[in-house]
């Protein structure tokens, strides 16, 4: 029962991530690949999710779904008419050759690889670190990874300041 | 299970890639280059699910060496998250400098950030 609802929501989530996906690359108005892009994010959030990833799901849709899709909406409605000018460049053949032989390659390693995987039901002392991931990833934040992390603060820190400065009126 | 994670993954990336060179709005290519940040987090969340350190597997317990390479897959996943929002912020930013100085998104004609 379980794992027939896993089934289902894998497949309607990979549906709707990569549905969501095509569309932006697809469509020409701005606006509207900026709302399909919500929709992906949000498909991936559900992925996360279904893999014992809680904490990165919720993340996810803070900062993809929440800040960066308005970041996007806005910065379109700023420099464009959003129902126009997301024209094609003229490699449009060539791009689409690139995508799908480097997808056929991706799909054949993956296929052809003998990967040593842990079971969907895992045994017990796995099963008891995977029902915390949240605490577990913040233990790993604060102590494997601390340097990181801090060097995660400052890299942000120089994205605003840089961000301020090359908007700001001269 | 695995696999299909991993199939997705190259997917979304592909998508991404298609979308990052096939379009000419400065935009576009940015959201095609958040679609492959995305595709990336979901094949390191779905190895650090489904593939443990040796060390897990040798003895089937979590040892202290096995635990702290446990949700490396996820931290990793996080930290991507983080870099991907600063390109966002910046390269947003130098969209709107790029449309203030050459009124254009058509990142063909972007070879020079000055007027």
């Amino acid at each position: 029962m379980e794992n027939a609802f896993k089934e289902f929501a894998f497949w309607t989530l990979a549906v709707v991530t990569v549905g969501g996906a095509l569309g932006v690359v697809r469509t020409h108005n701005m606006f509207r690949a900026a709302l399909l892009l919500v929709v992906s994010f949000v498909g991936v959030a559900g992925i996360f999710a279904l893999v014992n990833a809680e904490f990165l799901a919720v993340v996810q849709l803070l900062v993809y779904a929440g800040g960066v899709a308005v970041l996007v909406i806005f910065a379109a409605m700023i420099t464009t008419n959003v129902t126009e000018g997301n024209r094609s460049t003229g490699t449009q053949p060539l791009a689409v050759l690139v995508s799908v032989l480097l997808l056929a390659t991706l799909v054949f390693a993956v296929v052809q690889a003998e990967w040593t995987v842990l079971p969907d039901d895992l045994p017990g002392p796995l099963a008891d670190v995977f029902v915390d991931t949240p605490a577990m990833v913040g233990h790993m934040l604060l102590n494997e990874f601390v340097l990181p992390f801090e060097i995660a603060g400052v890299v942000l820190l120089a994205a605003v300041i840089g961000a301020l400065s090359l908007v700001r009126e001269r | 299970m695995l696999e299909r994670l991993l199939i997705l993954s190259a997917v979304l990336f592909c998508i991404g890639l298609y979308g990052a060179l096939s379009r000419r709005h400065v935009i576009a290519v940015l959201i095609s280059v958040e679609i492959m940040f995305n595709a990336v987090n979901v094949a390191l969340v779905a190895f650090s699910r489904y593939i443990t350190p040796a060390a897990l597997r040798a003895t089937g317990e979590v040892t202290p060496v096995a635990e702290s390479t446990l949700l490396a897959g996820q931290t990793f996943a996080l930290f991507v998250i983080v870099v991907a929002a600063a390109e966002v912020a910046l390269g947003l930013a130098l969209v709107i400098a790029m449309v203030r100085t050459k009124d254009s998104v058509d990142v063909s004609g972007a070879s020079l950030l000055r007027r």
